[in-house]
């Protein structure tokens, strides 16, 4: 045998013995356990302090709370987010009390009105809306009243009234056109009120031969369309 | 003795109980099991640590709704008292922004202290086409560029899909934060390591959900498996037209927007 070969072999036993004491200094424990991390961060992530309890946490004492949340329009709305969190207050009921809000700045925080809302969403002016009167003197928190339905279309559609107004269908009721199912009322994104769909709809006067409106001959006046398609018949063009 | 036997040529003592050529294969044997063992590059599970949850049984994901987000950033105040995030301003684990659309295509956003002092009067109020709250979070990457660029192995993916920091371990070399494309993390000013949504792990390992989702008040985050059927989650991405954020970034993010407007990104 050379006698270079012992000295490589020499020369790379100390590489590797010294590869392997430095991986065992310098990689700390756990590392790789799981994946190219420390095992250990993910347990002490986990064994984080919980600050928010949870509803279900606060329904096993404050039950009768709980019903009342239910059958409301805040059944939705977690007990914590009026009353801060309560993960304390859980572990030592009587040591730790949670707040319980009065003032009328939390209501606003989602009541106030703001036109990046959703619509539909309950809101109010709280410059004008009984000024400094605390919320729950008239709205019970953990079920408040239904804001009462709009009972006119104009409550919410009050541009197309206003031009409706001053159209030659003035005296067309909305009715006529849309059916709007007592949903729509409360939900009105997801419950849609009908529109016309066939053009025979809008012939029954224009193509009826009543006196005094503008007439056409359906079976040659743009044919393939739905007459509200080129139309806008809260406003419509032809006088 | 077999040493030897090989030595000095003589054939093996048909006497002995271990054939030579059954040691030698069974010496070699051992020692290749044995070799990856001692580099340290496979290592046997460690002993005793059989845990109630399992986390190769979960895949975390959310559902976000902007039709249904009033901004109240309810969220970003349960978020940092869940998660000790500084107070001031520009340190978010999740926030609310305020998309302005204008008539003429002009696109405003902003988020003034995450949502939490609520949101200014709109300048100009006749002008505007549409305007809706989003929130923003940590979007638990599927194919993280954060995972990817952090040189210590310190911000990585667990089991169950969530990115997490390890806070012991960040060198606070700040890579991550420049390589996020979604703004989600930030250097914590007071432990100088980076910051970040952590799916409340901390909640979750125990069943429940995350501090935002548990306060929303309107529903419009919804937290729950990927992989599980029965969830109001998997409910939500049945029932939706979903869109995640900057889907050509291939970062494959698990949170869900429903109905999202084309300017948001």
């Amino acid at each position: 045998m050379p006698h270079q070969v012992p000295r490589l072999l020499a020369v790379f036993a100390v590489a590797v013995i010294g590869l392997v004491v430095a991986r065992g200094l310098l990689v700390p424990e756990t590392f790789g356990d799981r994946g190219h991390y420390r095992a250990a961060a993910v347990d002490s992530i986990s064994a984080r302090e919980q600050r928010y309890a949870g509803h279900h946490e606060c329904a096993l004492c404050h039950s009768d709370v709980a019903e009342t949340r239910l059958d409301g329009n805040h059944r939705n709305v977690s007990c914590e987010v009026c009353h801060e969190p309560a993960a304390r207050h859980v572990a030592a009921p009587m040591d730790v009390k949670p707040v319980v809000a009065q003032n009328r700045g939390l209501c606003v925080l989602c009541h106030a009105y703001n036109p990046s809302r959703p619509t539909g969403f309950p809101q109010i002016d709280s410059v004008m809306h009984n000024p400094r009167v605390p919320c729950m003197r008239c709205h019970q928190p953990h079920a408040p009243e239904t804001p009462v339905p709009p009972t006119s279309c104009s409550a919410c559609h009050g541009q197309i009234a206003s031009q409706l107004t001053v159209s030659h269908h003035a005296a067309l009721p909305c009715s006529t056109c849309h059916e709007a199912p007592d949903e729509h009322r409360m939900n009105p994104r997801a419950v849609r009120p009908t529109k016309p769909t066939a053009r025979a709809f809008c012939g029954t006067c224009h193509a009826g031969g009543l006196a005094g409106i503008p007439q056409i001959d359906l079976r040659n006046h743009g044919e393939p369309y739905v007459c509200w398609q080129c139309h806008y018949p809260h406003y419509p063009e032809a006088r | 003795m077999a040493d030897s036997a090989d030595q000095s040529g003589h054939p093996p003592s048909p006497s002995g109980s271990v054939d030579r050529r059954e040691f030698l294969n069974d010496i070699l044997g051992v020692c290749c099991a044995g070799a990856p063992l001692l580099l340290g590059i496979v290592r046997l599970p460690a002993q005793g640590t059989s845990r109630a949850y399992d986390p190769s049984e979960h895949l975390y994901g959310m559902g976000l709704d902007p039709q249904k987000c009033i901004g109240c950033a309810r969220c970003v105040v349960a978020c940092k008292a869940e998660n000790d995030v500084p107070q001031e301003p520009h340190y978010f684990n999740t926030w609310i922004e305020r998309y302005i659309i204008r008539e003429d295509g002009e696109v405003e956003v902003d988020s003034p202290n995450g949502g939490i002092d609520g949101f200014g009067r709109i300048e100009n109020p006749a002008q505007v086409r549409r305007t809706f709250f989003v929130p923003k979070l940590c979007n638990h990457c599927d194919s993280p560029p954060c995972v990817q660029v952090c040189p210590v192995g310190a911000t990585f993916i667990t089991e169950d899909g969530v990115i997490l920091v390890d806070e012991e371990y960040c060198i606070g070399c700040r890579y991550c934060i420049q390589a996020c494309p979604y703004g989600a993390r930030y250097m914590h000013p007071e432990r100088h390591v980076a910051g970040k949504c952590t799916f409340c792990y901390h909640r979750v390992v125990k069943g429940k959900v995350p501090a935002c989702v548990e306060v929303c008040p309107t529903g419009a985050r919804i937290f729950g498996e990927l992989t599980n059927r029965a969830t109001p989650l998997a409910r939500f991405r049945r029932f939706n037209d979903l869109q995640v954020l900057k889907p050509h970034l291939n970062t494959r993010p698990k949170m869900y927007y429903a109905n999202l407007d084309a300017e948001v990104s």
